[in-house]
């Protein structure tokens, strides 16, 4: 049926979407897209006047290498601490303390309403500084785990809100305490709605870890700013460097999608 | 049971739905809750269950007062079956996990014991087959009995159901009021809310009529359903037979 017109290998009616598409369709399409993202790749750099020197930045590949276990190291810790962090205001949030809520209401709108680069500036030079707490490292990762934390907080709060109130009620019919309804009822639901928005996070998460390069932490951005430095090269090392968080962020991009497609599956 | 309900009230911002009822049983295994939709008998089934603080007065079931705490409530909670009208269960786990769940974690039965009991109470009710279907794998008539099955697996002095069929097609009302009557003759203590009239006649031995938050009329069903005394009651009689 696909061969039959050669409309049917660009286009589908809109009657025909919810079909599936026979797959040398979708693999003509995958490579025409790829195709004219080349074309438009080769033409803008055949206009540029610009003398390649990829020999010269090879020879600090580690440099790289490094960099990118640097980062990937940063962005695992983060993940980590970013959901405990998350977790706690999430649970704050919803405390019968008031000021609990107060300070989690602030900290996840001031910290999702201002850039991530103020922040760690401010953290680093202003209280880090202010403490005499000189760990670029440890201070990068705790901004970052704040600044991740606030989205995580909003994406775990959703999640238990989502919980209807007729779940909550059989919980406490059946004499489950606070803790127990949390721990049997609401969290194995709700983590269904949680994991794909956390892991489309923890993409986020690894390209926001590069303005650490702003406090010279050595991840990757950094080191691939110290080569172009010493170099006296712009793209030689800015093509890897994007490569290098592509190679990262896209597995988790399509786990993602599939955990958001189970999801549906199963409700 | 013995139930004695005294001057309780009960407020949902400056709404009164219950105004100082009074309610005394002696000895009485099925109560019938029937009337009006907003008349308050879901509220007072509510408050029996510990689920609802009333505002004011008291309720001593079997003769222990209800204390109406936090932290006695739960105990109370605890001692008691409640069926709601629908989404008893949680969609996570299977039937089974679902009866096991209280078994373990509130009534610290072994995972092993509460699995056998909780395998015991689905073969009576025939639902063996469904033990490990998760609830949206089940009818909604199955889901009810799951649920029916939970409440009774813990032994409760007393069983509380709050419109128990208002979300089913007739055919599985059937099915679950034919389990409710069954627990009915094996001696339980029942209370239930209900707009289904022939079920409260049959199985009820007291029918208590309540409208406007207070009971218009307490006493067996041939009496409130056949020759009732109150105005109240003749009017609501009147209105649901004529359809």
């Amino acid at each position: 049926m696909a061969g039959d017109k050669w409309i049917n290998w660009v286009w589908v009616s809109a009657d025909e979407r919810a079909k599936p598409r026979p797959p040398v369709v979708l693999i003509f399409n995958w490579l025409l897209a790829f195709l004219l993202l080349a074309l438009l790749c080769f033409f803008s750099f055949s206009q540029l006047r610009y003398n390649w020197n990829w020999d010269t930045v090879g020879g600090y590949s580690n440099f790289f290498w490094r960099g990118w276990l640097n980062t990937l190291r940063i962005s695992s810790l983060a993940l980590v601490l970013s959901t405990v962090i998350g977790f706690l205001a999430a649970l704050a949030r919803r405390s019968g303390l008031l000021v609990l809520r107060a300070i989690s209401r602030l900290y996840v709108e001031l910290v999702r309403g201002t850039p991530l680069l103020v922040q760690i500036s401010f953290a680093f030079y202003v209280v880090a500084d202010a403490f005499h707490f000189e760990n670029r490292f440890a201070v990068g990762l705790f901004t970052l785990s704040l600044f991740s934390g606030a989205f995580i907080s909003e994406i775990i709060r959703g999640g238990i809100e989502s919980i209807g109130s007729s779940q909550l009620e059989s919980a406490r019919a059946i004499g489950l305490t606070r803790l127990q309804t949390y721990r049997y009822v609401i969290f194995p639901q709700a983590i269904r709605v949680i994991l794909p928005a956390l892991a489309g996070m923890f993409a986020n998460l690894i390209k926001d870890s590069s303005l650490l390069s702003v406090i010279s932490i050595e991840e990757f951005t950094w080191n691939a700013q110290q080569v172009s430095a010493l170099t006296y090269s712009n793209f030689e090392c800015y093509i890897p460097l994007a490569i290098g968080y592509l190679v990262l962020t896209l597995p988790i991009t399509l786990w993602t999608q599939w955990l958001e497609k189970r999801t549906r599956y199963e409700t | 049971m013995r139930l004695k309900v005294t001057n309780v009230s009960k407020s949902f911002g400056d709404q009164a739905v219950l105004r100082q009822v009074n309610l005394e049983l002696e000895r009485v295994h099925t109560l019938a809750l029937i009337g009006p939709s907003g008349g308050g008998k879901s509220t007072l089934l509510r408050i029996i269950a510990g689920l609802e603080k009333p505002d004011e007065g008291q309720i001593s079931l079997n003769d222990k007062g209800i204390t109406f705490r936090e932290k006695e409530l739960m105990a109370h909670r605890r001692s008691i079956g409640t069926v709601f009208q629908a989404y008893n269960l949680f969609p996570h786990l299977t039937a089974l996990q679902n009866i096991t769940l209280p078994l373990e974690k509130v009534h610290h039965y072994e995972p092993a014991e509460a699995r056998q009991l909780a395998g015991e109470i689905l073969e009576r009710f025939q639902l063996s087959e469904h033990s490990h279907k998760s609830p949206a794998q089940l009818s909604g008539g199955q889901r009810q009995r799951v649920a029916i099955a939970r409440a009774v697996s813990i032994k409760p002095k007393l069983l509380l159901f709050d419109e128990p069929t208002s979300a089913l097609d007739p055919e599985m009302t059937a099915e679950v009021l034919q389990l409710i009557e069954e627990l009915r003759e094996e001696g339980r203590d029942l209370m239930i809310v209900t707009h289904q009239m022939g079920f409260a006649h049959r199985i009820a031995d007291q029918i208590a009529l309540l409208s406007g938050g207070r009971i218009a009329e307490l006493g067996p069903p041939s009496q409130v359903l056949e020759e009732p005394r109150s105005e109240v009651t003749r009017q609501f009689l009147a209105k649901i037979l004529k359809y």
